[in-house]
């Protein structure tokens, strides 16, 4: 029998210190930077024109399309290979200073067309893909988009409320505050783009970490029933250890579809997916790391009755841990 | 146990029965209108999974009244008549199954799966309205040239519908083979009989094969009115279009297709009236038309209102024509049938519907109103999808699905043995419960949908997981294999409802905020989550359970 973390009993909050020295150490460099450099947000929420051309010939470069926009009127178009190398991608935002003559994206889309038309000839290339967002239709998304986000933010934090005594839905209210940052962090130092699907995968993130932190949470509960007498910090370390196998288990099969389909599923999901995989991986590592060290610093400071047994609820002793941690 | 593991066996049974009857491929007969007003049908048996524009590749617009110009009174009013127009020009698109959606207060969707010419569409949709009313051929002048018509056909050597050969002959008429040669470019079949229907036509080319003559069948109700069979409508407009037909057209009249298909004595018509080339008035004098019920008479009528210009117009022409028929011509297809003109109209006229419905006229009012569009509309979002980025993505989908099953199959048979079979085999049920839920729910497969999809595969051993781990810590606490599943099961439920509450929650929100392809994710998540639950805890379950029976109680579980 195979088996992970055969009686596992590593000491997970002795640890704690560095866990949140290792997520400060991750999000607040990605905060500040993301405040020289903005979101990378995306024509969805921006308005603009983004198109996908598909060449047949081989030799035309970034550059060459980035001549034949600016030779046509088109400034400041931002011009990426996509996928392959003769597919290209073709982003005309509305940003102030970022306008082609005309506001209107239509006119934009128009005017890029013309300017491949006139480069390369009409038959040079085909259009994939094409999305023009208008301004007002750009803010009504990001409006939406925002809502989404504290709402379901919020619907999933009342939920955590109810379902649990207040002290561990705080725990985990807060390990997902800090997987929604570490997500925000990841988004600004790879600079991703923005667009609704990566929204949509922002809550995906919230829902699947809220799943692991409630079984490591669940066990805790079981076992502060079973065990009376034991004191919180054990029994943190214990739950933890218990479902650890679990934890890396599922981690694994969701980590693997996942990269899966960043790798093989094609370039229009790719970023999305990407920030679903890490908000797996950040995920993972606040249930184990972040979401029991702050229930035991919020059942210190205001003790509930769930911990009654365990009323020293001081630091373990090293006589209580059998193997000491080395992960 | 007995009892309760046959019920068991039954409800899978009939869960999978349901879920294939879901998927089970259905013919679809694909219609599409070319360019050049041909139809080609084409039948397609597959997979009853509604694919997103996304996948088949398609356009998708937003359209808004343009204000610019300056503010628009009546928005809603306005959307209305936008929306009118861009139903009537439904045919122009040419795709299969477009889709026209008012949305929100000041928007309307229209989405054209597998469009080949976006260009084309975008001018469709962007075109204002053209209305005009015109006099029809009161005189016959087109009855009187039919002959003409007909020889002209004749000479260039067109067929009659139905028939092999320009004046049937009698051996092919016995031998049956009569569609044999069918030059209409429609390739829908038609009965052998239907050139016979001209027999009551009002003129046949003597000694010529009435080619044209013989699909019109004249109600006698209207003048200039003429009836054609449904299924002869679009042989017939082939050959309206051709330009030997044109040529033979008497000056001074056009052929104008009626917008909808009657029922007359239990088969449908398409109207088709001959009517004067110049309109008396076009919807550009048109400022208002408003649908009523005439309480004296209780009758549903449409008023209207000319600007001043067009009232002088109007008031000349219908003095001349009172008695006569006008057509309503919107974008080039006459509205209803023509009512009769009963005096002069200036500025102010009403049209009586002949019946209390309210309804026709409020339709008719709106036709009207379209044709007087001044607001044009503007394109705010469009998103378009070639069919072979659609291609490549479902095939990537595919790719990144199947190593994703078998990441898994391979992680649960290595780490779990015996009991990871149990998990691999409620893994197919899912696959099939959930894409049979999609297509029972006829919900639509999008480029995130099957990434949702794909998720949840990951997603729905985690629910396995948390049951074998339970398991082998009763095991170990030295409990019966019997007893540890019962337990291990029961144990793990909490936490298996908990987690998976938290991601319905998630995909709820994303169902009702998003839009079309998030949407779509969000369908899928929620179905997969709903067979997740139900194969790995109910179909693991009776796996075990079938294990369980044929073994002693102290046989060995592997897991």
């Amino acid at each position: 029998m195979i088996r992970f973390f055969e009686s596992a009993n590593y000491d997970i909050l002795r640890r704690r210190r560095l866990a949140y020295g290792i997520a400060i150490g991750f999000i607040v460099p990605g905060l500040i930077l993301l405040a020289i450099r903005p979101l990378n947000l995306s024509i969805d929420f921006t308005g603009g024109t983004m198109i996908v051309v598909k060449t047949h010939d081989p030799a035309i470069r970034t550059g060459d399309i980035r001549s034949a926009l600016v030779d046509h009127g088109v400034a400041g178009a931002e011009i990426k290979t996509f996928g392959q190398d003769n597919e290209f991608v073709i982003r005309a935002r509305l940003e102030p200073g970022n306008e082609t003559e005309g506001q209107s994206t239509d006119q934009t889309r128009r005017a890029v067309i013309d300017a491949l038309d006139t480069a390369f000839g009409s038959s040079a290339y085909e259009v994939v893909l094409t999305s023009a967002v208008g301004p007002k239709v750009g803010g009504e998304l990001r409006q939406k988009a925002i809502e989404a986000l504290l709402m379901g933010f919020g619907v999933i934090f009342l939920y955590l409320w109810f379902r649990y005594e207040w002290r561990f839905g705080l725990a985990a209210v807060l390990a997902t505050v800090h997987d929604i940052f570490s997500t925000l962090a990841f988004l600004s130092y790879l600079h991703l783009e923005i667009s609704v699907f990566v929204v949509a995968s922002l809550l995906l993130i919230v829902g699947y970490s809220l799943n692991d932190t409630i079984v490591t949470f669940d066990r805790v509960r079981e076992n502060l029933r079973r065990f009376k007498r034991v004191k919180l910090y054990e029994i943190l370390n214990r739950s933890i250890n218990e479902t650890l196998p679990r934890t890396i288990l599922t981690s694994g099969t969701t980590l693997g579809a996942s990269l899966a389909l960043v790798l093989l599923g094609g370039e229009v999901l790719s970023a999305p997916l990407l920030v679903v995989t890490w908000g797996i991986v950040t995920g993972t590592f606040s249930s184990i790391f972040i979401a029991s060290p702050i229930l035991l610093t919020v059942e210190r400071r205001w003790p509930g009755e769930d911990v009654r047994g365990a009323k020293d609820i001081g630091s373990g002793s090293s006589a209580t841990v059998v193997k000491a941690s080395s992960a | 146990m007995l009892q309760s593991l046959r019920n068991r066996l039954i409800l899978i049974g009939v869960l999978v029965f349901m879920a294939a009857y879901g998927l089970w491929p259905r013919t679809r007969i694909v219609r599409r209108t070319l360019p050049d007003g041909t139809v080609t049908d084409s039948a397609k048996k597959e997979l009853n999974i509604k694919l997103g524009l996304d996948l088949q590749g398609g356009m998708h617009l937003a359209l808004e009244i343009d204000e610019s110009g300056g503010p628009v009174a009546d928005l809603s009013d306005a959307l209305d008549r936008a929306e009118t127009v861009i139903r009537s020009r439904i045919d122009e698109f040419g795709v299969a199954e477009p889709l026209i959606q008012r949305v929100g207060t000041d928007r309307i969707i229209v989405e054209l799966p597998g469009i080949d010419d976006p260009e084309r569409a975008r001018d469709i949709v962007q075109r204002s309205a053209f209305l005009e009313f015109r006099i029809t051929d009161m005189q016959g002048v087109f009855l009187d040239a039919l002959p003409r018509v007909d020889q002209a056909l004749e000479k260039i050597g067109v067929k009659p519908r139905g028939q092999a050969a320009v004046g049937p002959s009698a051996i092919e008429e016995l031998l049956g083979g009569a569609d044999s040669a069918d030059t209409a470019p429609d390739s829908t079949p038609s009965a052998a009989g239907d050139a016979g229907t001209g027999a009551d036509s009002a003129t046949t080319a003597p000694g010529g094969a009435a080619v044209f003559s013989s699909l019109l069948n004249q109600q006698g109700g209207i003048n200039g009115e003429f009836m054609v069979l449904a299924e002869d409508y679009q042989f017939a407009d082939s050959l309206i279009r051709l330009p030997e037909f044109q040529r033979a057209m008497p000056r001074g009249i056009d052929l104008i297709w009626g917008a909808d298909t009657l029922s007359v004595g239990g088969r449908p018509y398409r109207p088709l009236y001959a009517v004067d080339k110049q309109p008396i008035v076009t919807g550009v004098d048109l400022t208002d038309a408003q649908a009523q019920i005439d309480p004296t008479f209780n009758q549903a009528v449409v008023n209207f209102q000319l600007n001043r210009a067009g009232g002088r117009r109007f008031g000349r022409e219908t003095a001349r024509h009172v008695g006569d028929y006008m057509a309503i011509v919107l974008d080039g297809k006459v509205q209803g049938r023509p009512p009769v003109i009963r005096s002069q109209i200036r500025r102010r006229g009403q049209i009586e519907l002949g019946s209390s419905n309210i309804t026709d006229a409020q339709d008719l009012a709106l036709v009207l109103r379209a044709g007087a569009l001044p607001a044009p509309i503007h394109i705010v979002e469009e998103r378009t999808v070639g069919p072979s980025l659609g291609a490549d993505s479902i095939r990537q989908g595919i790719n990144a699905g199947v190593v994703a099953i078998l990441l898994v199959v391979v992680i649960m048979a290595v780490y779990y043995r015996l009991a990871g079979l149990f998990a691999i085999g409620a893994l197919l049920f899912y696959v099939l419960f959930s894409l049979g839920g999609l297509g029972m729910l006829e919900a639509t497969l999008t480029l995130p949908g099957i990434a949702g999809f794909i998720l949840s595969i990951g997603l729905a051993v985690d629910a396995n997981v948390l049951i074998f781990e339970r398991i082998r810590e009763e095991l170990a606490l030295g409990k019966s294999p019997r007893i540890a599943v019962d337990e291990g099961f029961s144990h793990a439920m909490p936490a298996i409802v908990d987690a998976n509450v938290t991601t319905i929650i998630t995909a709820m929100f994303l169902f009702f905020f998003g839009t079309g392809p998030v949407k779509g994710f969000a369908v899928t998540l929620i179905i997969g989550i709903v067979a997740s639950l139900l194969t790995a805890v109910f179909v693991t379950r009776t796996l075990f359970l079938v294990w369980l029976q044929r073994r002693a109680a102290t046989a060995e579980l592997s897991i």
